[in-house]
């Protein structure tokens, strides 16, 4: 469904991607793990358009993104969930949803998504003509969510959905990209948190310093030494024994 | 009975201002672009149907249209440079704007130069000639007209774009928003009703020159669409009447105008950012409170 091959971007000067390649197949959760300064972000962001590779390819069920404006992107059916949450703050909840149906716009189909996201958000539908930025985090994770679901993606790209969040959300966001996951929905997660996202993810691929190190599925990973070291909190060091890569 | 020729001329004049607040106020308060050229695109409207009236014999109506239409073209432009140019640089930008416009109307014989264009006729209209009072119906229509576009604005898809633009753009984009046309379209709309006052204005004034036209203008449209609140339709509309109606009434501030418009900038920044008739501002939530206290007894009852 999604294909990234030989994927470099730098900013400036600075190369933040090395040659990333990975596939989610329809169905799949896919999570990719790293930690801060990886590249995770940038990866996304190459996926949905918001910044340009320098080199390298991503097809979206066999056709190359590489000139779609990121809008066109997300009509196509990628949906996002950015990092930090990023809700249009000044707007309602309501309206942040709305946003999200964008390329739908069909007034049946988006009230129908609203009432699909507020069953799936009870919260939400109580705060629905509350201003998103005065939502708690949790809330504000449970908007984004909603609003990449608005657009009835076929896949759903989230990035960072512990980030930031009290413990207990932690669980709470991790069970609704489970609970999506159940129902169909194909998911590429990005995430810090390697021990809950391969908990719920069916693959997943360790990104560090740019590169692609490792990949597997879930319980592979979660049994590998090396990524037990260093991301499921067994000790220190990584795969390069703490020292930069040249 | 007639009203008073001085009344007339301020309910204009306010008039102008509101849809000057108005139009700006869909480019920065909808949109969120900056824009400190205002004046300029008004200028381009004047000018517009300035010279078609008075050297091509062109009637006012269809000069007036050629004026909105001349600026918001203009305007056009100054939007697909706003796809590159972005925030402090595209504000920096369009005071530029401003003053080449300016130095233009100064510099070519076409624009008269500094003694400007004189003798533009009023508008007529089933071959009556409009006096002061047919120019304010003209104004009043003009400005009903904007109100309106504004509010088919805010309720579409159209305006939720908008604002989801000026929110966080990139999120936009991510949300399926062809985010460099709608800045286009803000720019060339807000300019157009901006080239639609000039128009009126240079017929109502009879004579422009360059002066009209200049940045401390832009600066005072814009205090108006902020002191009244940015992004909503009653906040310029209110900013508009208070701002062109306060130098009437206390004259020896018309000399410090730009010291006072330029510290109410400050000001309302610092206390009141979303304007005395923005989301959430002290007056509105006060009034919002007095009403939800009148209702109480009765929903209780």
């Amino acid at each position: 469904m999604l294909e990234v091959r030989d994927l470099h971007v730098a900013y400036g000067e600075v190369r933040v991607l090395h040659g990333v390649s990975l596939t989610v197949q329809r169905g799949e959760l896919v999570a990719v793990i790293g930690a801060n300064g990886a590249g995770k972000t940038t990866m996304m962001k190459s996926i949905l358009g918001l910044v340009t590779p320098d080199a390298g390819d991503i097809r979206w069920n066999g056709q190359s993104l590489m000139r779609v404006p990121p809008w066109a992107r997300a009509a196509a059916g990628i949906g996002y969930v950015p990092e930090g949450r990023r809700v249009f703050p000044g707007l309602t909840v309501e309206q942040n949803l709305r946003m999200g149906a964008y390329p739908v716009r069909n007034p049946r189909e988006v009230q129908a998504g609203i009432d699909e996201v507020y069953a799936l958000f009870p919260r939400l539908a109580e705060r629905r003509r509350q201003r998103a930025g005065t939502l708690s985090g949790g809330e504000q994770q449970m908007l984004a969510i909603g609003r990449a679901l608005m657009n009835r993606p076929r896949l759903l790209l989230i990035d960072e959905v512990s980030m930031g969040l009290m413990p207990i959300m932690v669980q709470r966001a991790f069970d609704i990209v489970k609970s999506l996951h159940e129902q169909g929905m194909t998911i590429l997660l990005v995430e810090q948190n390697a021990r809950q996202a391969l908990a719920v993810a069916d693959r997943g691929y360790v990104l560090e310093l740019g590169r692609i190190v490792l990949a597997g599925t879930a319980a592979q990973l979660q049994s590998d030494p090396r990524v037990q070291a260093a991301y499921l909190g067994g000790g220190s060091g990584g795969f390069h024994d703490g020292r930069p890569r040249a | 009975m007639a009203i008073p020729a001085y009344y007339v001329t301020v309910g204009i004049v306010t008039g102008i201002y509101i849809i000057l607040a108005l139009s700006l106020n869909i480019i920065t308060g909808f949109a969120g672009q900056p824009n400190l050229g205002h004046a300029a695109f008004f200028g381009i409207g004047a000018y517009t149907l300035a010279i078609l009236t008075t050297q091509f014999g062109m009637s006012f109506w269809l000069a007036l249209l050629a004026a909105a239409v001349a600026s918001g073209a203009v305007g056009s432009i100054l939007g697909l440079i706003s796809l590159r140019v972005r925030e402090d640089f595209l504000a920096i930008t369009t005071i530029g704007i401003n003053f080449v416009v300016v130095s233009i109307f100064l510099y070519h014989p076409f624009f008269g130069q500094a003694f400007g264009i004189g003798g533009i006729p009023a508008p007529s209209l089933f071959g009556v000639a409009f006096g002061r009072t047919g120019f304010l119906a003209l104004v009043a229509a003009a400005v009903l007209l904007v109100v309106w576009v504004s509010r088919r604005i805010e309720g579409s898809w159209f305006g939720l774009a908008l604002e989801s633009l000026r929110e966080d753009e990139a999120a936009a984009e991510a949300a399926g928003i062809d985010t460099r046309r709608f800045k286009v379209i803000a720019f060339t709309l807000g300019t157009a009703l901006a080239g639609l006052a000039g128009g009126i204005y240079a017929s109502f004034m009879t004579f422009i020159s360059p002066g009209d036209f200049t940045f401390p203008l832009s600066i005072t449209i814009l205090c108006m669409a902020v002191v009244g609140g940015l992004g909503t339709i009653r906040g310029p509309v209110a900013g508009a009447v208070i701002l062109s109606l306060a130098p009437e009434i206390f004259r020896f501030v018309m000399d410090y105008r730009l010291l006072v418009y330029g510290g109410l900038l400050v000001l309302m920044m610092r206390v009141q950012p979303t304007g005395l008739l923005g989301r959430d501002s002290v007056l509105v939530r006060r009034w919002q409170r007095l009403i939800a206290h009148r209702r109480r007894p009765l929903s209780a009852s």
